[in-house]
């Protein structure tokens, strides 16, 4: 079948940091190929100058991350029919929020620099005398699903946080982290979960977009397992954050009023005696008094807020037993 | 400038392997890969790894005879007795530095059945064995604080006076040619698929390692034995687990049938390799094939059981060929796989060449002989890739460092401009894919005289053509003309070494089967073929062969 593919081309040899430009090729594929197939096509045969990485062609080797129509992807298992109509352009472009090399190859120094700092690797205090460590079945299938993860980096490509905030370890890392909290094999469990829940750009930072558990070739979801991990670090006692002070007055605010105290919000997830983020916040909130954007001070209830609090006494007695 | 006591070359489970096993010995340690270590294609073995775990009744000794009978008589015993003996207590180690093994209800380490063998003792992470083990092993060089050159291309080993003393490597990144002086070198490049098309192998998989060895004088050992894997993929040649046979999966022909009741009634859809491939090809070729495939059925399996224990088979299926294997089979066919052959080690992964070591599936030391059991090379890297680490960080006390010199570093770069300089003329890509589609019509399932002829013509034409290819990128960043044009290079070299390994061996032996000769013959070709590099000769290569070890188990006739 013919397929028109436009590719985001960059050398640094004879291109300024940041510049950009994009070629367009109309290729002969097979009507099942792959964007990788098509990529390795014009390299084979049009221009040997694409630089692009790819190994395994089967979704297992993680090389060839890229964005495909917006969206982070493996090219290998990216077939072109499933992501255009025919006479549409498929548009692939180096991943994003990883500083790019060559055309469609990125560097993953930083990504890799974050996998580091989970300390990812399994701390047992003790060795069997003889054998296997014993553990359940279904506690090992359960590290499957961050098992899966091969580190392409499409989570961090499109990951809204670390656009905005470099320090957020980022979601493969805190995926791979989950796992050795999860892993009953390791006795490292609360200083790691204590350590993610203090450090800047730990589990808290996530905004919970959803973005990379959409774009996970592998469906690690590692929101999901950020979200467990705030979970466990508040059970392990991990109480003194933002983060949690966060939660709480969220939840508070919305089973007692049906809705959310934003004022209140923000000076308890602050804490009443963080004076230095206080001095801050009010400097916001004249700011937002002036321009008529501030919350009011006593929410108004929603209406049939009693229902929501009763959903809420439902959900906390049905946990609680 | 760079110096190590041992550098490394390859960063998947042989490598990472021997790079922890030596770093824990408190040397200068070093691994150099052309792509991330995690990007390794160890990654790609799905099914497990095998082992008899002697403390839960298992006998090393059965392991050792099926891998011998698999190997069809060819691997030496006492090479096999070493990995068989070792293969628990590895295992063990992979599981307590991490690895998710499966579990029985009793929380122990649970196993499957495997091809080749009639005691399940292949141990497993769902079908992601391979990149299960591959991220357990970086992470435990992370934490031994590895150095490792990432995306560096070794282009030459440094030979001085005989000892191998480093290497001159690429750094892909900057374009950059460099010496790295090392006093031991592994060699864990991996294996060869793409000498052929299609394979199963990674993109990456050119048989660097094997060729870099021969260069420097190291036969190849029993290279004309070329794994062609009974499940793969048409077109692509993708592979889908032997864990779904494993499993219960049945081969069907294009008339429902079971056909592997009659090749091998007692072993079933689990004979060896060669056998199941051979037993494929024959269907297709009398025609109840389905369209140059037979069907791999797990749909009695259920969908539940798929998904838990198969999981990136049914992705795969899914994904690649839009088949949901618990609704529909999937057609499959003998496709290249892993290569027996390689690099001629001792059992402690030592070559000939002093300094020089290798291990995984570039070497041969000799444990798969002519047939390598399914499981077993995951088995053999972790075992072998320790041994050499202990063996090369022993060697390294003894020694002296190279010279320093630049001499070897001005010739590379000197071969490598006049690469860049060449005219316009051939193109890499178009010589590889000729070669590679010529080497699987050749060197197939099976050959005979005439057609290993038809794969030696097509090496020629490949030699005549070398010369003529021309790198078309001439910037310095991420070259990746230049390095694939350096890989076709080497992918040549392993080519000629098959080809002529094929020819010089007059029988039928494992995953060597000619229809010009049938049968096995031990009277004369009990023995390994060695093929070295030789510029004196004609084609630049002579086959030499050497005897096989045989220790305990006398060889008998295979019957599965």
């Amino acid at each position: 079948m013919q397929s028109k593919i436009k590719v985001s081309r960059y050398d640094p040899e004879t291109m300024g940091a940041g510049q950009q430009r994009w070629d367009e090729f109309d290729l002969d594929v097979h009507p099942s190929a792959t964007v990788l197939d098509a990529l390795i096509q014009i390299r084979e045969e049009v221009d040997g100058t694409l630089a692009l990485r790819c190994a395994c062609r089967a979704s297992i080797c993680g090389s060839c991350g890229m964005r495909v129509n917006g969206d982070a992807k493996l090219v290998c298992k990216t077939r072109i029919a499933d992501v255009v109509q025919e006479g549409e352009t498929v548009v692939v472009e180096p991943m994003g929020n990883h500083p790019v090399i060559k055309d469609l190859v990125v560097t993953l120094d930083t990504f890799f620099d974050k996998v580091r700092q989970v300390d990812p690797y399994l701390q047992p205090d003790t060795v069997p005398e003889q054998g296997e460590y014993v553990a359940s079945d279904e506690s090992m299938v359960n590290l499957l699903t961050a098992m899966n993860c091969i580190m392409c980096g499409a989570c961090v490509s499109d990951c809204t946080v670390l656009e905005v905030d470099e320090a957020f370890i980022g979601p493969a890392a805190l995926a791979k982290a989950w796992r050795f909290v999860e892993d009953p094999r390791d006795d490292q469990r609360e200083e790691r979960l204590e350590e993610l829940n203090n450090v800047e750009g730990g589990i808290w930072d996530c905004t919970r977009c959803f973005k990379c558990v959409e774009v996970c070739p592998k469906d690690v979801a590692p929101m999901d397992r950020i979200m467990e991990m705030r979970d466990m670090a508040i059970e392990a006692g991990n109480r003194n954050t933002p983060g949690y002070r966060h939660t709480e007055s969220f939840n508070n605010s919305v089973k007692k009023h049906g809705r959310l105290d934003e004022a209140r919000l923000a000076v308890e997830s602050a804490g009443y005696t963080n004076v230095p983020r206080l001095i801050d916040l009010a400097e916001i909130g004249v700011k937002s008094v002036l321009k008529g954007k501030m919350p009011p001070i006593m929410p108004h209830k929603a209406d049939d807020s009693e229902k929501i609090t009763r959903i809420f006494d439902r959900v906390e007695s049905e946990r609680n037993s | 400038m760079y110096k190590h006591d041992v550098l490394i070359i390859g960063a998947g489970l042989a490598g990472l392997r021997a790079a922890v096993e030596a770093t824990r010995l408190g040397l200068d340690v070093a691994v150099i890969s052309k792509v991330h270590p995690v990007r390794s294609h160890s990654n790609a073995a799905q099914g497990g790894i095998n082992a008899p775990l002697t403390d839960r009744g298992d006998d090393w000794e059965g392991h050792a005879l099926d891998t011998i009978k698999g190997s069809d008589y060819l691997a030496d015993q006492d090479a096999v007795e070493i990995m068989s003996s070792e293969a628990g207590d590895a295992v063990i180690e992979l599981e307590r530095m991490g690895v998710i093994f499966s579990r029985g209800e009793d929380g122990r380490l649970g196993t499957r059945r495997f091809g080749g063998q009639l005691v399940a003792r292949t141990f497993f992470v769902g079908a992601i064995t391979g990149s299960a083990i591959l991220h357990v092993l970086y992470e435990q060089a992370l934490k031994y604080g590895l150095n490792a050159y990432e995306e560096w291309f070794v282009s030459d080993l440094i030979i001085e006076d005989g000892r191998c003393v480093g290497v001159v490597a690429l750094d892909i990144k900057t374009g950059e040619l460099h010496s790295i002086w090392a006093k031991s070198v592994i060699m864990a490049a991996g294996g060869a698929g793409r000498v052929f098309e299609p394979s199963t192998n990674a993109i990456i998989c050119t048989g660097d390692g094997l060729a870099l060895a021969w260069r420097a004088g190291v036969p190849m050992m029993d290279m004309e034995m070329v794994q062609y894997h009974p499940t793969t993929l048409a077109r692509t040649g993708i592979l889908l687990s032997e864990a779904a046979r494993g499993e219960g999966a049945y081969l069907l022909n294009s008339e429902g049938e079971r056909f592997m009741l009659k090749y091998a009634p007692q072993y079933e859809e689990l004979a060896s390799r060669d056998v199941v491939s051979r037993s494929e090809q024959t269907e297709i070729n009398e025609g109840r094939g389905v369209d140059g495939n037979v069907l791999l059925d797990l749909r009695h399996l259920g969908r539940e059981f798929i998904e838990d224990r198969l999981g990136y088979l049914q992705e795969v299926a899914v994904e690649f060929l839009g088949i949901d294997l618990a609704e529909q089979p999937v057609p499959v066919r003998p496709g290249v796989h892993y290569i027996m052959g390689g690099i001629k080690t001792d059992v402690d992964g030592a070559t000939i060449v002093p300094g020089l070591y290798a291990a995984g599936e570039c070497a041969n030391v000799s444990v798969h002989g002519a047939n390598r059991l399914g499981a077993n090379s995951l088995l053999d890297t972790v075992v072998f890739g320790r041994r050499s680490a202990v063996h090369a960080s022993e060697y390294v006390k003894s020694v002296d460092a190279g010279s320093g010199s630049d001499e070897h570093l001005d010739a590379a770069k000197e071969r490598i401009q006049s690469l860049l300089d060449r005219e316009p003329n051939e193109n890499w890509a178009a010589v590889r894919n000729y070669m590679a589609n010529e080497m699987t019509k050749g060197i197939g399932v099976f050959r005979d005289q005439s057609s290993m002829e038809g794969a030696k013509a097509a090496i020629d034409n490949v030699s005549e053509r070398m010369p003529k290819i021309a790198v078309q990128n001439k910037g310095k960043v991420f070259n990746t003309d230049l390095i694939f044009t350096l890989e076709m290079e080497f992918m040549a070299d392993v080519g000629k070494a098959i080809v002529h390994s094929a020819l010089t061996r007059k029988e039928s032996r494992g995953a060597h089967f000619r229809t010009d000769i049938t049968e096995r013959d031990d009277d004369n070709w009990l023995k390994h073929t060695l093929a070295y590099q030789d510029l004196e000769s004609e084609d630049s290569v002579r086959v030499e062969t050497s005897p096989v070890t045989i220790t305990k188990w006398e060889p008998v006739k295979r019957v599965y």
